[in-house]
């Protein structure tokens, strides 16, 4: 890997050039999914372009202490980029490593805890407690499927980890991944954190203008790694299958969001502690059984 | 910036007039304006295809929509809300309570008309008015929202 193509890897195909967009992309097709199945029209595509825009625009008000709140935001979309330029998308691509990936990928979550208590707003401080608890829960089936996959695979390199581990291994360790999903997407079931309405805007409640405009831009971000990530999983080293099965996990995830309540965070805690972790556990055992060769 | 500059003030004029987040404030109302105004989302007006989103936070809001006549104990919350949304705002007051105080009027619990707090920008007449004439109402706010030239 050349410094070229890696610069190339972050500024243009899986970074900022396609990345940006995609967010926008996807955030919108997520809303007009559900608007669809609800009997809507919906927003138009470009939404989530407009209303970045719009949010870029605004004249926050002054408040106290801006350094720290400009500086999570900030840190979230970097560190999402980051993530993203790692994604093992063409064959001979960049071989990231799944340490260094998984540990960017989490930074994102981490500052919107740290948000919500910086922003010192009782609804902040709720949504962040709300935000630490589910992160902790949903991790525990995430980590231990992406450990499945390296173990099967010997590597700890995105790239082989992606296409290295069997499909038995691969499959309930997908499965595991998808149930992830909607928890660090914040959807219905598991809007819990954001829990609009409710706790107000969560741990954003206290951001406005270009500040929220770089919230909503890592969370753009922040669907189009993780979708990245199933879809490099499933298709490794294929460029437009990759784009493609990125895009398909959209109306899986609005499917769900408008067939669901808002699950009350016990009851999505104890749905990630079995459902989920067992289709992890699946696949860490099917790893171990393929690694002492049993299987 | 030169050339670009009225490009993007074009794009940012664009951009309000497609990304309306409304935040809806009951000062006292009867529930009756506030079911009319949420059943702008629903299937039969659906406003979101406008862009249009109701926030839970007033600092993400650009219309701040109040219902009710303003009782003596939400007056103070009112104006802290008020001063949390960002320029540019639009203050939309839904219903004959906040423009006039409605069948409150003079009572001794009442501290309205809503124009004696915040400054209004746009009523909507009605008690309650209708969705149809909310709509309205909201997309005529978001032309006064695009002709506020502050803060771009
Ligand atoms: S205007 Fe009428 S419907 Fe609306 S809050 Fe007042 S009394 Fe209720």
């Amino acid at each position: 890997m050349t410094p070229t193509r890696l610069l190339l890897a972050l500024l243009v195909f899986p970074g900022v050039l396609y990345a940006v967009p995609m967010g926008w992309l996807m955030q919108a097709s997520e809303r007009k999914v559900v608007a669809r199945l609800q009997g809507r029209i919906g927003p138009p595509l470009t939404q989530g372009f407009y209303d970045f825009v719009k949010l870029l625009a605004k004249a926050p008000v002054p408040r106290a202490e801006p350094f720290l709140l400009t500086l999570l935001p900030l840190l979230a979309v970097g560190a999402t980029l980051g993530a993203l330029a790692l994604l093992p998308v063409w064959t001979g691509g960049f071989t990231g490593d799944l340490i260094l990936f998984v540990g960017l990928l989490e930074l994102a979550p981490l500052c919107a805890v740290l948000a919500g208590f910086a922003s010192r707003s009782v609804y902040g401080e709720v949504g962040a407690v709300r935000e630490a608890v589910l992160g902790i829960s949903v991790n525990v089936p995430f980590l231990a499927a992406l450990l499945a996959l390296a173990t099967a695979s010997g590597s700890l390199q995105l790239a082989q980890v992606a296409g290295g581990a069997p499909w038995l291994v691969r499959g309930p360790a997908l499965a595991a991944l998808l149930c992830c999903l909607p928890v660090k997407l914040r959807l219905n079931p598991f809007s819990v954190a954001n829990a609009e309405q409710e706790i107000l805007a969560g741990p954003l409640t206290e951001f406005d203008g270009p500040r929220l405009a770089l919230w909503e831009l890592a969370h753009g971000l922040e669907w189009v790694v993780l979708a990245g990530l199933v879809a490099s999983l499933a298709v490794p080293g294929r460029g437009v299958a990759f784009v493609l099965v990125s895009l398909a996990v959209v109306p899986l995830l609005g499917t769900l969001a408008a067939a669901t309540a808002r699950l009350k965070i016990n009851q999505a805690a104890r749905f990630l502690w079995t459902w989920a972790a067992l289709a992890a556990a699946a696949s860490v055992f099917a790893a171990l059984a393929i690694r002492h060769g049993r299987l | 910036m030169g050339v670009l500059e009225p490009l993007v003030l074009r794009l940012v004029d664009r951009a309000r007039r497609k990304s309306a987040w409304l935040f809806h404030f009951n000062a006292g109302a009867c529930n009756g304006c506030d079911i009319e105004l949420v059943a702008c989302l629903t299937p039969r007006y659906d406003v979101e295809q406008l862009g249009i989103r109701l926030e839970g936070s007033p600092r993400h809001a650009d219309i701040l929509c109040v219902t009710g006549p303003v009782t003596r104990t939400t007056r103070e919350a009112l104006a802290t809300i008020h001063a949390q949304i960002p320029d540019p705002k639009v203050v939309v007051a839904i219903g004959s309570c906040p423009a006039s105080g409605n069948v409150f009027a003079g009572s001794p619990m009442i501290d309205g008309p809503l124009d004696r707090i915040v400054p209004v920008d746009l009523y909507i007449p009605g008690c309650p008015p209708r969705p149809g004439a909310v709509v309205q109402g909201i997309a005529e706010a978001i032309e006064l929202l695009v002709a506020r030239k502050e803060a771009v």
